[in-house]
């Protein structure tokens, strides 16, 4: 809503038309002028159009989706029922929403009520709403959806006129965007007179976002917020010794504060919360003048993270060092600095952080990106360059789940009866099902009904019945008590909350697989403060502060988006062109002339694959830059097939850049390992029998119901015989591997943390173009993974400290 | 398949990994909580647990009773999820449940969820049986040589590679000795609940149970049950742990 705070340039061209009174004078006692966008949003709900509108933040993008509402109102007056209803992924985005448009109806004096809807409002409230509904209802994906399965939801939103969906880029391409999707088609049909309105980043591919919003994106019309200049990113190269691995940077830490001291207001970005932690500790030691700074990620408890966020709006915060757990919507003040530590991963993501400084159109927004290691360098230039270019990727919309399907069916039939063919074409005109087929449809309408098992076993027990009327219903009205308790599709990992003494505050909460690593008297690093690990109380972590001590890190699994395949793609030609190389600054141009002479930088279409011996072990080190997920499952394939051949692979690790295997024989004709064929036998195998699919399955298992999700609060009985969804997996995997929830979940894995469709066009793309470096010793490039190597924590990384003595002796044999 | 030696108030028994106790000297093996009909019962509530948990604990017991060759089998209670379960069992289990009870002798103590045990299947029904110092039960009160169900124990520990594995398992301190739930869609107690702890005074040790061999892991070692699913809007992307 920052557009709300803006003067307008005198160069700006005159609008096509004005807005309507009582606007019009609002704008102008404002001291404003609407922006060319959010008129044409006007002029689109004139007209009863869809529309998506693209604009890079700061750009009066809210005020654009909501002022054909609040014009609409002023018009009509207030209500008539739910006149707007406004989606977003975050409770507090809401919140934030609800509150700055107050101004504009309290100043114009218009009779327009409006409500927060969200896992957070009281009993109460909602039934305040439900007595007397709000003109306009904000709210996120999983409310909407309790929302929809009330037998009243026809009613309730029959005289619905507008939806908007915010953040819609974010949304799409996650699986609660999935179950959104699925909601949004059945407003579709209950309200035809809604317009729907998706509001974005700039993105990639806003034809894709078209056809999430309408099943005739034809009918959606596009409006591009005016671009604003361009960022202005700098990459941080430090004066003295650049990492040669690691991802924490703590060699810059100096130079970050620094960067600090000479702004207003900073977000300093990190990719992790193990990496928010360490660099947090780090500017705070250096930190002499006290500068105000604070510490924002996921894990910290939510009262501390809305202290941070109040402080950091009020402009009394000089920095906070925050993961992704900032990077939407929420407008934070006087941000004039944005620095990204450690690599972008990609060029949208960097686009959004940066961002978040200069929130006002007329400023470039300006970031410094600080890489952490030699590989990262070539990578924040890459990134840079993308974002000059304003080249941008990721952006793929979520598949559609056979699991949120079930999900939704269950939904659909809480609110009432449904005729099956009808809901099959409304569910196929939600993107993510747009390509679903009848048989899945109906496999998964038999789940629902009887829990899909072959020969009907269940047909006593049916949930759902079809009636003499052809009508699906409710035959077991406790579903819909069940439904609403576990609805969303968010599964959580196992945390504990750490709390500081027995009866002493909580600041937050860990991973619990990190707590099994810790013995009492360990020390640790979180919420910005050195702790002990006193013990374990009930289901808490009972902490107290340490005086000293090297800490262990919290680590926590993922968390890291990988390197998209169009900066990967910049990356292999910045190598690949020696002549851009001078431009490159010193360090890493004397790291790619080292590498080119002892071995080589590949050419942007092969596949470089380097073997050396080291340490009594034979060594492959491949650089396909396909991501980590990519390159995790590729390791674990290439090690089966190599045990298969009988070169005794002893183990593997993955980088974003690398795959680095090692073994007791070398391997003499790698071509013969890197075949598309290794997707095939060993794939189904491996994911059968990897962990992987077995918590994938859990959470479709969660998502569909199957397996109910415990409660907090929920009392406990000392004695859980609750179904394990271990259990089922090993029993269904035996007895019926083609179960729709197995599917679901191979579904999933495949395209998630296996980032299968990209291993599969590396592997055809380098078919015949494997170039294999024999080497007597470690080339340059290796050294940053093999440093790593035995020197992970749990999950996580190496400390940049214990990485030198590793690197120091491998480079020694490098680089001679 | 490697069972593991126990040596409980001087009788040598052998745990097998598949969940079940051998005493050898009386050529006598022991299950506990078949909770055979789970499936079926669950689905009567409207939650449809694969229709196959009857098929794979019968498969699992043949091939026990085909390893050992035992002159006796003892259910350790809860045989049956309920009385329905009991009552209801027919067609090719039932078939095959019967040849089982019949090829040897057969023993049904009786738990808190079987209390009648369907009379044509054959076998002896008994609320325990004593036998040289070793008292067979279904639920366990904590006494010298008492062998025991009715709980469930599963225990969580943490692999080196920072994995969480939550298996099922065997409990003793060498006086005492609790057996795990032999039924494929039983679930479990954490043996750090004070229901299963505070039966051994003095600690006591885990067998998990692993597709080739037992764990062998002390009580100290263990990792207590968490919550596992709750709800929460993400502040990462990130994908969850591990907790295979």
């Amino acid at each position: 809503m920052s557009a709300l705070r803006e003067r307008p340039r005198p160069s700006e061209p005159a609008v096509p038309a004005g807005a309507p009174e009582p606007f019009a004078s609002w704008f102008t006692r404002r001291g404003w002028r609407p922006r060319r966008h959010q008129l044409a949003m006007l002029e689109l709900a004139r007209e009863g159009r869809d529309a998506l509108l693209v604009a890079p933040t700061g750009g009066g993008k809210t005020l654009a989706g909501f002022l054909p509402s609040l014009v609409e109102l002023a018009e009509r007056g207030g209500g008539g029922g739910i006149h707007t209803l406004y989606v977003s992924p975050l409770k507090a985005l809401s919140a934030d929403v609800a509150r700055n448009l107050e101004a504009p109806i309290r100043e114009t004096g218009l009779p327009v009520t409006i409500a927060v809807r969200t896992g957070d409002t009281s009993p109460t409230a909602r039934a305040r709403q439900r007595r007397r509904p709000p003109d306009i209802l904000l709210t996120t994906p999983e409310s909407l959806a309790l929302l929809l399965s009330y037998p009243d939801a026809a009613e309730r939103f029959a005289g619905l006129r507008a939806v908007v969906l915010d953040e819609l880029h974010a949304l799409a391409e996650s699986k609660r965007g999935v179950l959104l999707a699925l909601g949004l088609a059945r407003l579709r049909s209950l309200a035809p007179g809604a317009r729907f309105l998706g509001l974005s980043a700039t993105v990639a591919e806003p034809g894709a976002l078209r056809r999430w919003l309408s099943p005739e994106p034809e009918r959606v019309a596009l409006v591009e917020g005016e671009p604003g200049p361009k960022p202005e990113v700098e990459v941080l190269i430090p004066d003295e010794r650049l990492p040669w691995a690691g991802h924490y940077a703590s060699h810059a830490a100096a130079a970050i504060l620094d960067l600090v001291r000479r702004h207003r207001s900073s977000i300093v970005f990190v990719n992790t919360r193990a990496q928010a932690e360490v660099l947090f500790g780090l500017l705070w030691r250096l930190n002499e003048r006290n500068l105000p700074i604070a510490l924002h990620h996921g894990s910290l408890e939510v009262e501390q993270r809305r202290k941070v966020e109040a402080t950091m709006a009020s402009g009394r915060l000089r920095a906070v060092v925050a993961t992704s757990s900032l990077d939407l919507g929420i407008d934070w003040g006087d941000v004039d600095l944005v620095v990204q530590v450690g690599a972008p991963k990609g060029a949208a993501c960097l686009l959004q952080r940066v961002g978040r400084a200069n929130h006002r159109l007329e400023e470039p927004s300006k970031a410094v990106l600080v890489p952490a290691n030699r590989f990262e360098v070539l990578e924040c230039l890459a990134a840079r360059e993308a974002v000059e270019e304003g080249a941008l990727d990721g952006g793929a919309i979520a598949p559609g789940g056979l699991d949120v399907l079930a999900q939704h069916l269950v939904g659909v039939a809480c609110s009432g009866p449904f005729d099956a063919d009808r809901l099959f074409a409304e569910v196929r005109s939600a993107a993510p099902y747009a390509t679903l087929s009848r048989a899945d449809f109906d496999a998964v309408l038999d789940f629902v009904a009887t829990g899909g098992y072959a020969l009907g076993r269940y047909e006593r027990f049916r949930r759902l019945a079809r009636g003499a009327d052809g009508l699906w219903r409710l035959a077991d009205p406790r579903l819909a008590r069940q439904y609403r308790m576990n609805v969303g599709t968010i599964v959580e990992a196992p945390v504990m909350k750490v709390r500081l003494g027995p009866r002493g505050r909580r600041l937050g909460e860990v991973e619990e697989y990190f707590v099994s690593t810790l013995a009492p008297g360990d020390t640790f690093l979180f919420a910005g403060r050195l702790l002990e690990f006193v013990g374990i109380l009930e289901d808490e972590v009972i902490v107290r502060k340490s005086r000293g001590g090297e800490p262990k890190v919290p680590a926590y699994a993922g968390g890291k988006l990988p390197l998209t395949n169009a900066l990967a793609v910049r990356v292999k030609a910045m190598l690949a062109d020696r002549r851009r190389w001078p431009t490159l600054p010193a360090p890493v141009r004397e790291w790619l002339d080292a590498q080119a002479r002892r071995s080589s930088t590949g050419e942007p279409e092969e596949l470089l694959v380097e073997t050396f011996p080291r340490g009594g072990r034979q060594f492959l080190v491949a650089y396909p830059m396909a991501g980590r997920n990519a390159h995790q499952t590729l390791g674990m394939l290439l090690t089966r097939r190599m045990e298969r051949l009988g070169l005794a692979p002893l183990g593997f690790v993955a980088s974003d850049y690398c795959l680095a295997v090692w073994g007791r024989k070398p391997v003499e004709r790698p071509e013969t390992l890197f075949t598309v064929d290794l997707l095939a036998d060993d794939l189904e195998e491996w994911m059968a029998e990897s962990s992987l699919l077995k918590r994938t399955f859990r959470n479709c298992a969660v998502v569909a119901g199957l397996v109910e999700r415990r409660h907090p609060g929920r009392q406990k009985t000392g004695r859980q015989l609750t179904m394990s969804a271990d259990l089922i997996y090993d029993v269904l995997r035996k007895y019926e591997p083609d179960h729709v929830l197995l599917r679901a979940a191979r579904a999933e894995a495949a395209q998630g943390m296996t980032d299968i469709r990209r291993l599969s066009d590396l592997l055809n793309a380098v078919r015949g173009r494997i170039r294999h470096v024999r080497l007597s010793r470690i080339s340059p490039f290796a050294v940053a993974i093999v440093a790593g190597i035995g020197k992970e924590f749990v999950g996580g990384e190496a400390l940049d400290q214990e990485l030198e003595a590793a690197v120091a002796e491998l480079l020694a044999e490098a680089m001679e | 398949m490697r069972s593991e030696p126990l040596r409980l108030v001087g009788r040598e028994l052998l745990l097998d990994p598949v969940g079940a106790v051998l005493w050898p000297e009386r050529a006598m093996l022991v299950v506990a909580d078949l909770h055979l009909g789970k499936a079926e019962a669950l689905a009567r509530r409207g939650h449809f647990a694969p229709p196959y948990e009857l098929a794979a604990t019968l498969a699992r017991l043949e091939a026990l009773v085909a390893r050992h060759r035992p002159r006796l089998v003892v259910s350790l209670g809860d045989g049956f999820h309920d009385g329905r379960a009991a009552r209801g069992l027919e067609g090719e289990a039932f078939d095959r449940l019967a040849a089982l009870v019949r090829r040897q002798h057969w023993l049904w103590i009786t738990g808190n969820h079987d209390p009648a045990v369907p009379l044509a299947l054959g076998g002896a029904v008994l609320d325990r049986l004593v036998l040289d110092g070793l008292t067979f039960v279904h639920q366990p009160s904590g006494a010298a040589g008492e062998v025991a169900g009715h709980l469930h124990p599963v225990a969580r520990i943490a692999t080196r590679a920072g994995r969480v594995q939550r298996r099922r398992c065997f409990a003793s301190d060498g006086v005492r000795l609790l057996l795990p739930a032999a039924g494929s869609l039983a679930g479990g107690l954490n043996v750090l609940d004070p229901a299963i702890a505070g039966l051994f005074p003095n600690g006591f040790e885990a067998f998990l149970l692993g597709t080739e061999r037992l764990f062998r892991i002390p009580a100290g070692r263990l990792l207590p049950d968490l919550d596992p699913h709750r709800h929460r809007l993400p502040a990462e992307r990130s994908p969850p742990p591990s907790d295979a």
